[in-house]
């Protein structure tokens, strides 16, 4: 049993750490990569960004109206219905914008990037690249993780966006809590550093989701199989690790 | 070429919205509440009892928002509490025979510092202390004195 311990711990340990040095090797080529191949760089936030677009504002108006209807149903029982947008505005800029919008990334980008870097492996498009002495760090990696990241901060701040407009809706053209009372309430409650929590968690995440799709779709097996299972893991590991860094900023944060 | 006009005009919009998004969460959901004047000029009060007053309440005369507290402190000789806050240079009219007093904005409401203009011909300026002032109502003590039913009057004091 202690041998089988021993076997698990030594193996994740070994995955974490070449998983920084992955980490590590990305960063190294980044600047080069940002200011040389720029165009890369550009399709890969369409591909990651701009095609999330609609399930981010359809998932944040439904987070935003439900989070409304929740606040308002409680709140209503104090009469402190006016609260419901501080209530909405700490949930969604804080927690829910950065969380939802980080799984929903790694649902509809990670998968799409890890399962892409994944096919290309068991095509031998990675060994073809390396044959002509093409770095596939530099020329598929790379591009598609800074893509991420650099989709990540803007999907959270349309999402967050998107949910206030929701939950505005519910409460005040449906629930009826004063339209004066719902923002200026809001806006006394909330200070610039609780938005800037919330940008830099979903900077963060960012970097989370991008680079483990990236990892697990380069470190998949080259098997039909395998690719079907590194875009599986990406899912699982992206959303433990998201919601496991989530609670020790907010921790560090508070 | 079809599809490099998709990309762009994708690229574009995505960008748009969430620079967009960003600028609107920045302006728009923070802030009536933030004081940033250029320049200003600190005052002191002293308290009996300041209440739960933080850090950054909002100072105001006539209900107008005209500076901040900026740091809240316990003197340890006199045994007051000494709050220091910043006014907007703007205001640099106020009496010095104004008394402050710690409010609370509504029932639930956060505390702040209210300030009564006075009628003295000089004005208050950097440094200077408000002598007249009034501590903060404690809900607790109120309600323990209805409760245990004592003098409206306050006579056993």
């Amino acid at each position: 049993m202690f041998r089988d311990l021993y076997a698990t711990f030594y193996h994740f340990l070994r995955t974490f750490g070449a998983m920084c040095l992955f980490f590590l090797r990305l960063l190294q080529h980044t600047p080069s990569v940002l200011f040389k191949r720029f165009p890369l760089v550009a399709y890969q936030v369409y591909n990651a960004g701009a095609l999330s677009i609609v399930i981010i504002m359809v998932s944040g108006l439904f987070v935003g109206g439900v989070l409304g209807l929740q606040a308002y149903s409680n709140l209503e029982r104090f009469n402190a219905e006016d609260t419901t947008g501080i209530f909405a505005g700490f949930a969604l800029i804080k927690e829910i914008g950065p969380v939802i919008t980080a799984l929903l990334f790694a649902g509809r980008a990670g998968t799409a990037i890890a399962s892409e870097i994944g096919l290309m492996k068991a095509t031998d498009q990675l060994s073809a690249m390396e044959m002509m002495a093409v770095n596939p760090l530099r020329y598929v990696a790379v591009p598609r993780f800074l893509g991420g990241v650099i989709s990540m901060p803007l999907l959270t701040a349309i999402f967050t966006s998107i949910g206030l407009l929701g939950s505005h809706l519910v409460a005040v053209e449906l629930l009826g809590v004063d339209v004066g009372a719902y923002w200026q309430q809001l806006q006394s409650a909330l200070d610039m550093e609780d938005v800037m929590e919330g940008i830099y968690k979903s900077i963060v995440f960012g970097i989370i989701a991008s680079l483990l799709a990236v990892w697990e779709g380069y470190n998949s097996v080259p098997t039909a199989e395998g690719v079907g299972r590194a875009t599986t893991r990406t899912v699982v590991i992206t959303a433990i690790a998201v919601l496991v860094f989530d609670f020790m900023i907010t921790a560090w944060v508070l | 070429m079809q599809q490099t006009r998709t990309m762009e005009l994708g690229t574009g919009l995505f960008a748009l919205l969430g620079i967009g998004a960003l600028f609107f969460l920045t302006t728009q959901t923070t802030g009536n509440n933030d004081f940033d004047a250029a320049e200003t000029f600190e005052i002191q009060a002293r308290f009996d009892n300041i209440g739960s007053l933080k850090k950054r309440a909002p100072v105001s005369i006539s209900g107008v928002t005209i500076g901040r507290v900026t740091s809240v402190d316990y003197d340890r000789e006199s045994l007051e509490a000494v709050v220091t806050m910043v006014i907007d240079s703007h205001y640099d009219q106020i009496p010095d025979d104004t008394d402050a007093s710690i409010l609370t904005a509504g029932l639930l409401g956060s505390q702040y510092v209210g300030l009564q203009a006075g009628g003295s011909e000089f004005y208050l300026e950097d440094g200077s202390e408000i002598l007249f002032t009034q501590s903060a109502i404690v809900l607790e003590n109120i309600i323990g004195k209805f409760l245990i039913g004592g003098p409206p009057d306050g006579e056993e004091e």
